[in-house]
């Protein structure tokens, strides 16, 4: 045992030297897994390691971590456990703290503070951002801390649950919420990175933000209020056509019930702008009905769409599904003995339903609306479509880094705004809410028969339900329509020529050219996609099996933390990962690694909430029974829990995937001439006005995630285990996940 | 199979709390090697705790653990050398009987092929040869009882680990398996800690009993000494039903004590005791009636019922009501009637409190 102790530290230690030897310690500008640095190692001052660093080109402060290295390896030799665990433990955290503490203090030129400027004196030279030997010495620091920690008992002596933990917790705090504070302190700073409060001030109080004179109509709301009140709009628009199919589809007789629950299945496919594009070819400037109704009536085109309106229309649509979603759960945990009981006391049906069943659902409609509400608030490819320039908190971001403005202030001030905003709806949906779901899924089997809607009611409901049904039909019938069709309005006539330009193939010289514009970013999407759904996955789940299974301090606050990040709109991460890692400490903007980063951490609470919903399905005790047969949690976890939540962990990794390939608000931001991705690039092509292409270009991508997803389950269905329910219910966990969906 | 050196098991002054809730406030136990030791008590009196702790599933809060001599409080699970049976059998559902058996000789490091052999050794001793490709779906309770006991035991520990292991059975079935866990005890030798909350099977199965109470030990012994001299009223009542009278101790000569209840006096087997008042534990079985309407220490049947091969009376009497049964079915005394009582040779036991 000691014997294992020791060798996970040997090499962990090893690997730390190693790290301080071997590898270049800062950043290499042509990319580390271009091994270009290779020819010059390791003489060069710009590929050099840490140890060089130090001796030859004037990194003394680099000498502390080799230090709490060596104070690690001589805890080594220690004999006392609980000695040398404090001694590990206080040496791993030492060494990340230093490790981050000078990577801040230090940039290119010199002090970044000038506290420690002063403290200190000037230094000769600045550091490059971390590179390979960095990244390496702050893992295994991590690593050592958590060893520490375990061999003085913690979490019952397992170093890998302990390293797990340290790990996520490290990846978390720099991924998310390094990023989040880097944009906060950004609002605060000048370009170059000191202290300057006047952008904050000037923005915080600009009543381009904040005015309310559309109330006394003397112009313009504030964007913010503008984006507030479309948020509200989008939420109560949503909430009561969700409300109306989900009691058609579990009160009703309608006849098309099983294909309303297929509409749920839409908002995961569709990359968020592509309702808006499909409404700007129905009602836009030169959109079909526009110009057939102003030929009719021979009124000049309008260009309504294009504003709140238009925005309200694309968000009701999207996430009329989503809000669906949430509450056919809430409808139909509505007990019926208690609706029942409501009869025999003499009630009559409209009664019933308006004192028993509604007052019993009320806390399912806040929840759709809080839903709805943070939704509305992080779209950014709807405003993006059809807002043009004076758009909503999220576009007004974008424009505010991307425009001719260039005002990074602005745009975390906006950014805050916006987080403001959807942590407010976030929390009232956390606190007010818990424990105030009145829906009794009891699992006994509650027998008796829901009560009918009243007749005005059904009436009412069906009237609600069929028209939008249809229209959201003849919107996505659109979509896949729209690319076959020449231009639209002015010439109706079909041609393949969009595909053509998208995805045309050419055999030249007996090789296969890529030739279509849209390969290029097609590729880099499933490229990235594929790497990061199953790192997504992984993530998601290791996380979740520590949040189920394991009692850590901290533990709640962690899993709130995570589940809080649902709340951080794209906008605002995509603003918070350029502002943090431009500049050293850590340079990733430009890289595929900044949009894997960024679609794993977005997308991991998905698979965090699957996780532990399929994980609490699973006995304690299987986990248990491993770990006294002799498997340390790691088997456990790989041999037992992995096979058990297989269709958990396949519906992690479609999601991912699909979101990857979906969404747009973060990425926008990230994307480069190198790798660029499917969503901007059409998004590109929307304001180049080539509809035509973009519309085939987003038709192909939902078919693609349709044969993904349709794959998956073909996959996932046939796996079962014989006569075993135990964890059947588990594959029910993919529906559940659509939920989590925030733009 | 026999399993090579038995351990024995050692608690010293063990503390666990679960956040400010003390589970188990300071448990000393020692369990010697080879032994089957049942830890007894109601539901929630902490020994599904103490038998974690001895898993490694949960650590003491203060305390040591010692296994085979070896101080192993530190040490988590799958470094022990103990093995458990789970309540719930715990058999992993995606694997057959044969792989949940080997999945432990696989964990410690053997060849697969290997561990398939000795995992059917493992299914054979419990009669289970030939049954190895049966997911656990598609064996019966008693059948999965096994597999989960093979999969515990073809590990050769030190210390075996049973949690209630019957309570999934129905109670034909119940007495079957917990002989053949005994004699699978006695014959391989390995040391058991065997959890339950049912006196019958304690009473059958054990070497020593421990009686656990509010995370304590309220006393430990064999069998036979914890039925027949119980240390307190709680554990007379808990290991079958007793009646706890007042008596007056009279004189204490050797191990015996003369005690009077009433007009009535008997010896009973007494140390470490003085004369003065104390409390009797009279086990229902251990009273005899015979119809006298003026007897010195007499009673008046109130209630009786006839259970096929007994009687059960209720008998109003100056000492409080008495619950007595008797076998004598052939000779039932009908309510109202005026009885004498009078005391057996055993099952009559002083109690501290
Ligand atoms: N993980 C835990 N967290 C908090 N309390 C616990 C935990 N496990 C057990 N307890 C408490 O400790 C006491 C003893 O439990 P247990 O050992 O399971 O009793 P039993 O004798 O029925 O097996 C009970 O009051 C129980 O509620
Ligand atoms: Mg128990």
């Amino acid at each position: 045992m000691r014997k294992h102790r020791n060798r996970r530290l040997d090499i962990a230690l090893a690997l730390g030297f190693a790290a301080f030897v071997a590898l270049p310690w800062y950043r290499i500008d042509g990319g580390f897994f271009g091994f270009g640095w290779l020819a010059n190692f390791p003489g060069d001052p710009a590929v050099a390691p840490g140890l060089l660093q130090i001796a030859a080109y004037g990194r003394w402060w680099l000498i502390v971590p080799v230090l709490l290295l060596v104070l690690a390896a001589a805890a080594r030799v220690t004999q006392d456990p609980m000695r040398r665990g404090s001694l590990l433990a206080y040496a791993g955290a030492a060494g990340i703290g230093f490790l981050a503490l000078q990577g801040l203090a230090i940039g290119f030129s010199g002090w970044t503070w000038t506290v420690s400027e002063t403290l200190f004196g000037p230094l000769a030279d600045g550091q490059l951002s971390m590179g390979a030997g960095a990244v390496l010495a702050a893992l295994l620091f991590v690593l050592i801390f958590a060893f520490g920690l375990a061999e003085r008992g913690a979490l019952k002596g397992d170093a890998f649950i302990v390293g797990a933990i340290s790990i996520l917790v490290f990846l978390v705090t720099v991924f998310v919420f390094y990023p989040i504070g880097s944009m906060m302190v950004g609002a605060f700073q000048d370009f170059d990175g000191s202290f300057n409060p006047e952008g904050f001030g000037r923005n915080i109080v600009d009543p381009s933000i904040w005015s309310l004179d559309c109330l006394i109509g003397a112009g313009r709301c504030g964007v913010a209020w503008r984006t507030f009140w479309l948020a509200v709009m989008t939420a109560s628009g949503s909430t009561l056509l969700g409300l109306a199919f989900a009691l058609v589809a579990t009160r009703t007789g309608f006849r098309f019930k099983k294909s309303l629950r297929l509409l749920t299945v839409l908002p995961i496919i569709t990359p968020p702008f592509v309702v808006g594009l499909a409404l700007t070819l129905l009602f836009g400037r030169s959109g079909v009905v526009t110009e057939a109704v102003s030929a009719m009536l021979g009124v000049e085109p309008g260009r309504w769409l294009y504003g709140l309106t238009g925005i309200w229309i694309a968000q009701v649509l999207s996430f009329t599904p989503i809000s669906f979603l949430v509450l056919i759960g809430v409808v139909e945990g509505v007990s019926p003995s208690m609706e029942e009981a409501s009869q025999t006391l003499k009630a009559d049906r409209w009664r019933t339903f308006w004192h028993i069943s509604l007052p019993l659902m009320k806390p399912g409609l806040a929840n759709a609306f809080l839903i709805g509400f943070i939704e509305s608030m992080a779209d950014f490819g709807n405003p993006l479509v059809l807002g043009g320039s004076h758009g909503v908190l999220s576009t007004e971001i974008f424009f505010a880094v991307v425009g001719s403005q260039n005002d990074p202030s602005r745009a975390a001030v906006l950014a805050i705004v916006l987080l403001c905003f959807t942590l407010t709806a976030f929390l009232a949906q956390r606190l007010w809410l818990s424990g105030k779901n009145y829906a009794t899924v009891t699992g006994k089997g509650d027998s008796g028969a829901h009560a009918a809607l009243p007749r005005s009611v059904s009436i009412g409901v069906h009237a609600l339900v069929i028209p939008w049904a249809m229209f959201t039909l003849l919107v996505y019938g659109m979509i896949l329509v729209g690319g076959f069709v020449k231009t639209w309005g002015l010439d109706n006539s079909l041609t393949l020529e969009h595909y053509a330009q998208a995805f045309s193939v050419e055999f030249r010289d007996g090789s296969l050219a890529w030739t279509g514009v849209a390969w290029n970013s097609f590729w880099t999407t499933m490229e990235i996609a594929l790497i990061s759904a199953p790192l997504t996955a992984a993530v998601g789940l290791l996380t979740a099996y520590l949040i189920v299974r394991q009692r850590f301090a901290g533990r709640e606050l962690f899993e709130f933390a995570l589940m809080m990040s649902f709340a951080i709109p794209g906008t605002v991460i995509g603003i918070s990962y350029i502002m943090a890692f431009n500049l050293p400490p850590i340079e990733m903007t430009g890289s595929a690694l900044i949009l894997i980063a960024c679609f794993v951490f977005r997308n991991m609470p998905v698979g965090v909430r699957g996780g532990v919903a399929a994980m609490s399905q699973l006995d304690r005790s299987l986990d248990e029974a491993s770990l006294t047969l002799r498997a340390d949690s790691f088997r456990t976890i790989r041999k037992i829990i992995l096979p058990l939540l297989r269709p958990a962990i396949t519906a992690a990794l479609v999601y991912s995937f699909v979101r990857a390939i979906t969404s747009i608000s973060a990425v926008i931001f990230l994307v480069s001439a190198e790798y660029n991705m499917a969503t901007s690039y059409i998004v590109g092509l929307v304001e180049n006005g080539e509809y035509g292409v973009a519309i085939a270009y987003s038709s192909m991508l939902i078919l693609v995630m349709v044969a993904v997803i349709g794959g998956f389950q073909l996959l996932v269905g046939e796996r079962r285990l014989r006569r075993e329910n135990r964890i059947q219910s588990v594959a029910a966990v993919p529906a559940s996940i659509h939920q989590e969906k925030t733009a | 199979m026999t399993i090579e050196a038995p351990g024995s098991v050692v608690f010293q002054n063990v503390r666990k709390q679960f956040g400010v809730f003390v589970a188990i406030p300071d448990l000393s136990l020692t369990i010697e090697p080879g032994t089957l030791v049942t830890l007894l008590g109601p539901s929630g009196c902490g020994k599904t705790t103490t038998l974690r702790m001895l898993a490694g599933l949960e650590h003491p809060t203060s305390g040591r653990i010692l296994i085979g001599g070896k101080d192993v409080t530190m040490l988590p699970a799958n470094e022990r050398d103990v093995s458990m049976v789970f309540q719930s059998y715990a058999l992993f559902p995606h694997m057959t009987a044969l792989g949940n058996v080997a999945y432990g000789l696989e964990s410690s490091g053997l060849k697969r092929k290997e561990a398939r052999e000795r995992a059917e050794d493992g299914l054979a001793l419990v009669g289970l040869a030939g049954m190895g490709q049966r997911l656990p779906a598609e064996l019966s309770g008693g059948q999965q009882q096994r597999v989960a006991v093979a999969r515990a035991l073809v590990l050769e520990p030190q210390v075996l680990l049973l949690d209630e292991p019957l309570s999934n059975l129905d109670a034909r079935l119940r007495r079957r398996v917990r002989t053949e866990i005994r004699e699978l005890q006695q014959r391989l030798g390995f040391t058991a800690v065997y959890v339950t909350h049912d006196q019958d099977e304690a009473l059958a199965v054990s070497d020593q009993i421990v009686v656990m109470q509010d995370g304590g030990i309220a006393q430990q012994g064999a069998p036979r000494d914890l039925y027949e001299l119980p240390a307190s009223a709680f554990i007379a009542d808990f290991m079958g039903e007793a009646n706890v009278v007042a008596c007056d101790i009279i004189s204490v000569e050797g191990g015996d004590a003369t005690i009077r209840v009433e007009q009535l006096t008997h010896r009973v087997p007494g140390r470490d005791i003085r004369p003065g008042p104390a409390k009797l534990a009279v086990r229902p079985n251990a009273i005899t009636l015979k119809p006298a309407s003026d007897a010195a220490f007499g009673g008046r049947i109130t209630h009786a019922a006839y259970l096929g091969d007994h009687v059960e009376y209720e008998v109003k009497t100056a000492a409080g009501t008495l619950f007595v049964v008797d076998p004598a079915v052939e000779r039932a005394i009908s309510p109202s009637t005026e009885v004498a009582i009078g005391f057996k040779e055993r099952g009559i036991a002083i109690i501290s409190a």
